[in-house]
């Protein structure tokens, strides 16, 4: 009964949200702060949720979640180039060698499957690993994806360490919304179903997961790919929003970022993962901001304000959390109604004991 | 992860009645139901870890419908003998028959599915999980419908029914073994191998896991049973066998074993006589 009733709850939250996405769609303007923080949020909260599959739900330790993203943001831009503006994007290469193109939403998944492929093939020795070394291994294949997608020979079909550009691309909040929305959902489900159930096993137990049958290989295969397919997909997502794509821009930083967003939303939880990522945005490309600029009051100025002061503060909120909040905001608990209920039937509790 | 783990409170009155639901549980067949046949016959079986010989070829056989123990002191090799027959560990040599088919060179999956199941040692519940969702990772490999089995061990233990929604990591120690038996249940196996079950926990408990032993015997199972509680496991079991140092030293009835003045001496304290 909860379940049906949570689950109605979590389906008018994702009405109301979508209409309240259409509003600010008409009503603030496309590149203003808000839209920034939204749209970065929309894309990040996928990625987010896609590193949460692995490293929060299956217990694998992984790194190479920036690899991923870039893998999908190249495939789509090289697949998506109308072939009449291809000369121009490849004019060093000739016009490059890809010379047909794709409509964008077969462009999003074959960014989603290149990657789910590239992480098979990683996975068959990788996925041997474990905890740290497994990061490790990780971690080493995204910066050797970056340089070779930069690599000169590769030019006829990555533009070389060129940016690619004139693909086509979003300028609504709904779309990277409702993209967001589907591949989070559908992450849900697999994670609620026995298969994903198969995975949070293994995390807590691998010797006991695998005296029950579960086929260990095989499971962490498939979160590795299921986890980079929706990674690349976000990749693709960041590619459009940017309306140009580098590879030089997708550094081991970006994975510390994501990975940050996942542990402060809680390991093991997608709301958590979700709420922590609009949070981040909005405090370190909006709230913090006025950190950065020098302030004066009267004639004395504020001290230690100015340009990068910023970064220092958000370092320092991070680590408070980190230390004093340590399974995040979430910890491995879902946001939903009976979660509401309870927690303010209890605050009631307490503040009638307390009377 | 660790959570309020309770090592001593008694789990009180586990042990549910069966009578109602037995039926659902009669694949298994009863003890005497025609001439025993042997379940499981393992022969010359070697295992080593990278040179080191852990068990050095040691043959027994476990009869359908009965409880046959190995015990032993540490690093004797028992737990290895157990892993090996549920692949979990590659044996270095011998043969493991299951049913009279050969189980070597297959997966742990394939041999679950053929009807084997390991209570691991040390409980080894997924403690993130709810009960009953642990139960359901019992029966992973099943695709057939799973509440008549769900009914049948909830009636069994009781407890687990109380506690479904929990989180199996809240649960005392002695909650968390019969979560990891009735675990291993669910995946309707014809004989379960249990490692140390009773490991770790307060005497009153150990007395409960093995009523519980007992109970699961008296339905139909076949149990092969590790333990360095010899005292327990001999009295429990109609065979026993005591290995060293990867072979098996002594074998004999149970209670014949119980009474046989070497063991005695080694593993049930010296003879006061």
């Amino acid at each position: 009964m909860t379940k049906k009733k949570d689950l109605i709850f979590s389906l008018i939250l994702l009405a109301a949200a979508i209409v309240l996405v259409a509003v600010l769609d008409q009503v603030l303007p496309q590149t203003g702060i808000v839209m920034t923080v939204l749209k970065k949020g929309c894309i990040y909260s996928l990625v987010a949720v896609s590193m949460n599959l692995l490293n929060g739900f299956t217990g694998l330790f992984s790194l190479g979640q920036a690899g991923f993203m870039l893998i999908g943001g190249y495939t789509y831009a090289i697949l998506t180039i109308p072939v009449a503006d291809r000369a121009s994007v490849y004019q060093y290469f000739d016009g490059g060698i890809v010379q047909f193109s794709i409509p964008f939403w077969a462009g999003l998944i074959c960014a989603g499957l290149v990657s789910a492929l590239l992480a098979w093939l990683i996975g068959l020795p990788v996925l041997r690993l474990k905890s740290d070394y497994l990061a490790i291994a990780t971690l080493g294949f995204a910066e050797i994806m970056r340089a070779f997608f930069q690599w000169d020979t590769l030019g006829p079909l990555t533009n070389g360490s060129n940016m690619l550009r004139k693909y086509p691309s979003f300028s609504t909040l709904m779309f990277p919304f409702i993209v967001a929305a589907i591949c989070i959902a559908l992450i849900v489900l697999l994670i609620n179903s026995s298969f994903g159930r198969a995975f949070k096993a293994i995390r807590d137990d691998e010797v006991a997961a695998e005296a029950m049958g579960i086929n260990l290989a095989h499971h962490k295969r498939m979160s590795f790919c299921i986890s980079s397919f929706f990674a690349g997909v976000g990749g693709a997502l960041l590619a459009m929003y940017q309306t140009t794509i580098q590879a030089q821009a997708f550094k081991s930083n970006m994975t510390y970022e994501i990975l940050l967003i996942v542990v402060i939303g809680g390991l093991g939880s997608i709301t958590g993962s979700v709420l922590a990522t609009f949070l981040f945005y909005a405090a370190s490309e909006w709230w913090l901001r006025f950190l950065d600029s020098p302030l004066m009051i009267g004639n004395w100025q504020v001290p230690l304000l100015r340009s990068g002061f910023r970064k220092v503060v958000f370092s320092v909120v991070i680590m408070a959390i980190v230390l004093f909040a340590r399974k995040g905001i979430m910890g491995d608990r879902e946001f939903s109604l009976s979660g509401l209920i309870k927690l303010f039937s209890r605050k009631r509790k307490e503040a009638s004991a307390n009377e | 992860m660790s959570k309020n783990v309770n090592q001593t409170g008694s789990t009180g009155n586990t042990v549910g009645k069966v009578g109602s639901v037995q039926a659902s549980w009669d694949h298994l067949g009863k003890r005497g139901d025609g001439p025993s046949r042997n379940l499981l016959e393992v022969k010359d079986l070697k295992v080593s870890y990278g040179g080191i010989e852990a068990v050095r070829g040691i043959s027994f056989d476990v009869p359908e419908h009965e409880i046959v123990t190995l015990i032993g002191a540490n690093g004797a090799g028992k737990s290895s003998t157990l892993r090996s027959i549920v692949a979990l560990e590659k044996p270095a040599g011998g043969s493991i028959k299951f049913e009279g088919n050969e189980m070597i060179g297959m997966g742990t999956e394939q041999i679950v599915k053929n009807g084997i199941t390991l209570v691991p040692e040390g409980r080894r519940v997924f403690v993130n999980l709810s009960v009953y969702e642990n139960l359901r990772m019992g029966a992973y490999l099943r695709n057939d419908d799973l509440q008549s089995d769900l009914d049948w061990v909830y009636t069994l233990f009781p407890r687990l029914k109380e506690r479904s929604w929990q989180a199996a990591g809240t649960l005392s120690g002695g909650e968390q073994q019969m979560l990891a038996i009735a675990r291993a249940l669910m995946s309707r196996p014809k004989m379960i191998m249990m490692d140390e079950p009773s490991l770790g926990l307060a005497p009153i408990i150990v007395q409960e896991v093995f009523e519980i032993i007992h109970e699961i015997n008296k339905m139909g199972m076949t149990i092969l049973l590790v333990e360095q509680n010899a005292n327990m496991a001999l009295k429990a079991a109609d065979m026993g066998y005591v290995m060293e140092t990867g072979r098996i030293t002594l074998s004999g009835a149970g209670m014949e074993l119980a009474e046989n003045p070497v063991v005695k001496e080694a593993y049930l304290g010296k003879s006061r006589s």
